[in-house]
C-alpha cells in the first residue's frame, strides 16, 4: 500500500501543518514504507479476535468526584503567547 | 404562499449535549463550576492537555450518564472505551476532544412522548460520555477580528444523546426536548438549560414523500438556543425544503445554522475534511467494564420518571386524566402515594378516592395556593386517609366531609377529633325518630312546595331534601331522607 502526496497533503493541512514539496515527496515515500511494514500483520488470522481497545490489561480506572487545586491564572497565562484580559487571545475564527 | 407540507412526510433525529452536575472535571479535578468563575482559573495540566500528563475518569460522571441512559431504557454496555477526535480548533487545547466512537456506554434506549395524538416512541440510538471545549469570545476592533480563549469550560463532562430519525413534525421534536429536560432534571443529571448553555441541541432534518421508507438527503442545523428556536428552525426548514423539492431541486446535504433575527436557517460555510476525525482508541483511558452491581445499584438510585409513575397510576386503577394529572409534579404524586397506602387494608376503592380527593379538594387548595408545593400541605396524607375511611365507613356523609376537612385545614385538628367534638356523625337508621320529626316539620313549614310536590313537579322533592339536609347540617343519611320524605308525602296524598 502506498501514499500519494496528495494524502500527505491532505494530512499536512488537517494537522496544520506547513511542508514543502520535497518533504511531501519524502514523507510519502517514508510513510509508504511504513504502512508496508505493518502489512506483515495481514498474515495473521485475526477472524476470531476482538480488537484490542487498549494494550494494558487495566480496567475501570475510575477517581472519585472531588475538585483539587488548579494552577494560578498567571501560570497558565504565561503559556500563552498573546494574552488580553485574563484571556488567551489567538487569531480570529470564522463562525 | 402554498403550504407544500402535504406532500412529504418530515423526518427528524436530534443530537443533544448536556452537562453533568459534577464537582470535578471529567478526566482531571478542576472544578467543573465554570459559571461565574474568573476565566481560566480551573485549568491544570490534564485540561491544558500538556504533554506527559495523566487522565483519570471521574467515576461521578460514569454514573450520571450510566443513570441516563437507564431512565432512557438504553443498554449499559458491558464494555465500552473512550476515543480521540482529532481536529485542530482553538477550543480544544489538545487538537482532539475525548469522546467515544464505536463503543458507547449506552446504546439502544427508547423514549416515551405523549403527544396531542397519543403515546410516541422516540428511539434512542446512542448515549456517549466526552467532554466540553473552551469558551471562546470573538472580539472586534479597529485592528481587526480576534477570538479570546477561556479554558475553564474544557474538560467540563458532556453527554451526547443521539435520537433515531423517529420524529415526524417540529411539535414531536419539541415534545421529546421538553421530555428529556425532565427527565434529566428529575434524575439530578444535569440543569438541562438551553438558555445557559448546559443542553444543546441540534438537528437534522430531511423530507420524503409519503410512503416513501428511503430516507431523503438530510440537513444538519445548528446555533439554536432555546426550545423555540429548535422548534422555529425546524418549521423554516421543512417548508424550505419542500419547496425546494417541488420545483425539482435537489437537497443540498450540508448544515445549516439558524439565525433568529432573520427567522431563517442559513447554510454554512461547508468545511473541507470536516468530518475527517481519524478517531482512535484513547491510550491513556483504560477501557470500562461497568459490573452488573454497578449498574443495578445506579438502577435502584433512579426516581420513578412521570411516565413510570403514570403507568402505575393507570394500572392502580385510574383513568388517563387521574393518573396524567397526579404523575406530573412529584410533590403531589408523592401525597397521592402516601394517601394510597395510608389507605391500604381500610377500602378495596383506596386509590380511586384516593385520587377523587386529590382533584377534589385537595387541588382545591393547591390551586389557592400558586408557588406552594403538596409538601407544605398541611393536612399530612394519613390525616386525610383518616377523613376518607370516615367517610367511606359511613360514620359521616360526603356533605360533613366537606366541613371536615376545612376544619382540619384551619384547626389542625383530626377528622375524628372534630367529628365527635362537633357532634357531625351520621344521622342514620338509629335517628329515624328524630329524622321522621324533622321531615314532618320541613314539610308544614313549606306549603309551596308541597303543593308543588301534590300538583307533581318532582323538583319540590329535591327541594324539601335540601331542607331536610340543610336542617341536619349535612348529617343526614341521604338515601334514608329520601325514602322517609317519600312514605310521609305519599301518606298525605
Ligand atoms: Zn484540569
Amino acid at each position: 500500500m502506498t501514499i500519494s502526496k496528495e494524502q500527505v497533503q491532505h494530512l499536512a493541512k488537517l494537522a496544520r501543518i506547513e511542508i514543502t514539496d520535497s518533504e511531501v515527496r519524502i514523507l510519502a515515500s517514508q510513510l509508504s514504507d511504513i504502512l508496508e511494514h505493518f502489512e506483515a500483520l495481514e498474515d495473521v488470522d485475526t477472524k476470531d479476535i476482538a480488537p484490542t481497545a487498549h494494550p494494558a490489561p487495566l480496567r475501570n480506572i475510575m477517581r472519585t468526584d472531588e475538585v483539587e487545586d488548579s494552577l494560578s491564572k498567571e501560570d497558565v497565562l504565561q503559556l500563552a503567547p498573546e494574552t488580553e484580559d485574563g484571556l488567551i487571545r489567538v487569531r480570529a475564527v470564522l463562525e | 404562499m402554498v403550504t407544500t407540507l402535504d406532500q412529504f412526510e418530515t423526518v427528524i433525529g436530534l443530537e443533544v449535549h448536556v452537562q453533568l452536575i459534577t464537582n470535578s472535571k471529567m478526566f482531571c479535578s478542576c472544578s467543573a463550576d465554570y459559571s461565574g468563575a474568573e476565566p481560566n482559573t480551573h485549568v491544570c495540566p490534564v485540561c491544558l492537555g500538556l504533554p506527559g500528563v495523566l487522565p483519570v475518569i471521574n467515576e461521578e460522571a460514569i454514573r450520571l450518564i450510566v443513570a441516563i441512559g437507564l431512565s432512557l431504557n438504553c443498554k449499559v454496555s458491558d464494555f465500552s472505551k473512550f476515543d480521540r477526535k482529532n481536529y485542530l480548533y482553538p477550543d480544544l487545547m489538545k487538537g482532539y476532544q475525548v469522546s467515544q466512537f464505536d463503543l458507547p456506554i449506552c446504546e439502544n434506549g427508547w423514549q416515551d412522548l405523549e403527544i396531542d395524538e397519543g403515546l410516541f416512541r422516540c428511539g434512542i440510538t446512542r448515549v456517549h460520555m466526552e467532554e466540553d471545549t473552551a469558551r471562546l469570545l470573538h472580539r472586534k476592533n479597529a485592528g481587526g477580528s480576534y477570538s479570546l480563549v477561556d479554558i475553564n469550560r474544557s474538560g467540563v463532562p458532556l453527554v451526547e444523546i443521539v435520537s433515531e430519525p423517529d420524529m415526524r413534525s417540529p411539535e414531536q421534536a419539541r415534545a421529546y426536548l421538553i421530555s428529556l429536560r425532565q427527565l434529566l432534571r428529575m434524575i439530578g443529571a444535569s440543569n438541562a438549560n438551553m438558555e445557559e448553555g448546559n443542553f444543546r441541541c441540534d438537528a437534522n432534518i430531511s423530507l420524503r414523500p409519503f410512503g416513501e421508507t428511503e430516507l431523503g438527503t438530510k440537513v444538519e442545523i445548528k446555533n439554536m438556543n432555546s426550545f423555540r428556536s429548535v422548534y422555529d428552525a425546524l418549521c423554516f426548514e421543512q417548508v424550505r425544503q419542500a419547496k425546494a423539492l417541488i420545483e425539482g431541486e435537489n437537497i443540498v446535504q450540508e448544515t445549516r445554522g439558524w439565525n433568529q433575527e432573520k427567522g431563517i436557517t442559513i447554510s454554512q460555510r461547508v468545511k473541507e475534511e470536516a468530518n475527517d476525525y481519524r478517531y482512535f482508541p484513547e491510550p491513556d483511558l483504560p477501557p470500562l467494564t461497568l459490573s452488573n452491581d454497578f449498574v443495578e445499584n445506579i438502577r435502584s438510585e433512579i426516581p420513578e420518571l412521570p411516565s413510570a409513575k403514570k403507568q402505575r397510576f393507570v394500572s392502580l386503577g385510574l383513568n388517563e386524566f387521574e393518573a396524567g394529572t397526579l404523575s406530573e409534579d412529584r410533590s403531589r404524586a408523592n401525597y397521592f402515594d402516601n394517601l394510597v397506602e395510608s389507605l391500604e387494608g381500610k377500602s378495596e376503592r383506596a386509590p380511586k378516592l384516593a385520587a377523587n380527593w386529590m382533584l377534589g379538594e385537595v387541588a382545591r387548595w393547591d390551586n389557592e395556593h400558586v408557588g406552594k408545593e403538596l409538601s407544605e400541605f398541611p393536612i399530612k396524607a394519613d390525616s386525610l386517609a383518616e377523613l376518607i375511611v370516615l367517610t367511606e365507613e359511613g360514620v359521616i356523609t360526603n356533605a360533613v366531609a366537606k366541613q371536615v376537612f376545612e376544619k382540619m385545614l384551619s384547626d389542625g385538628l383530626g377528622a375524628k377529633q372534630i367529628v365527635e367534638k362537633d357532634g357531625l356523625a351520621q344521622l342514620g337508621e338509629e335517628a329515624g325518630d328524630e329524622l321522621v320529626a324533622i321531615v314532618r316539620s320541613v314539610i308544614n313549614d313549606n306549603d309551596k312546595a308541597l303543593a308543588d310536590y301534590l300538583a307533581g313537579k318532582s323538583s319540590a322533592l329535591k327541594f324539601l331534601l335540601g331542607q331536610v339536609m340543610r336542617q341536619t347540617k349535612g348529617r343526614a343519611d341521604h338515601a334514608l331522607v329520601q325514602s322517609l320524605l317519600e312514605a310521609e308525602l305519599e301518606a298525605l296524598e
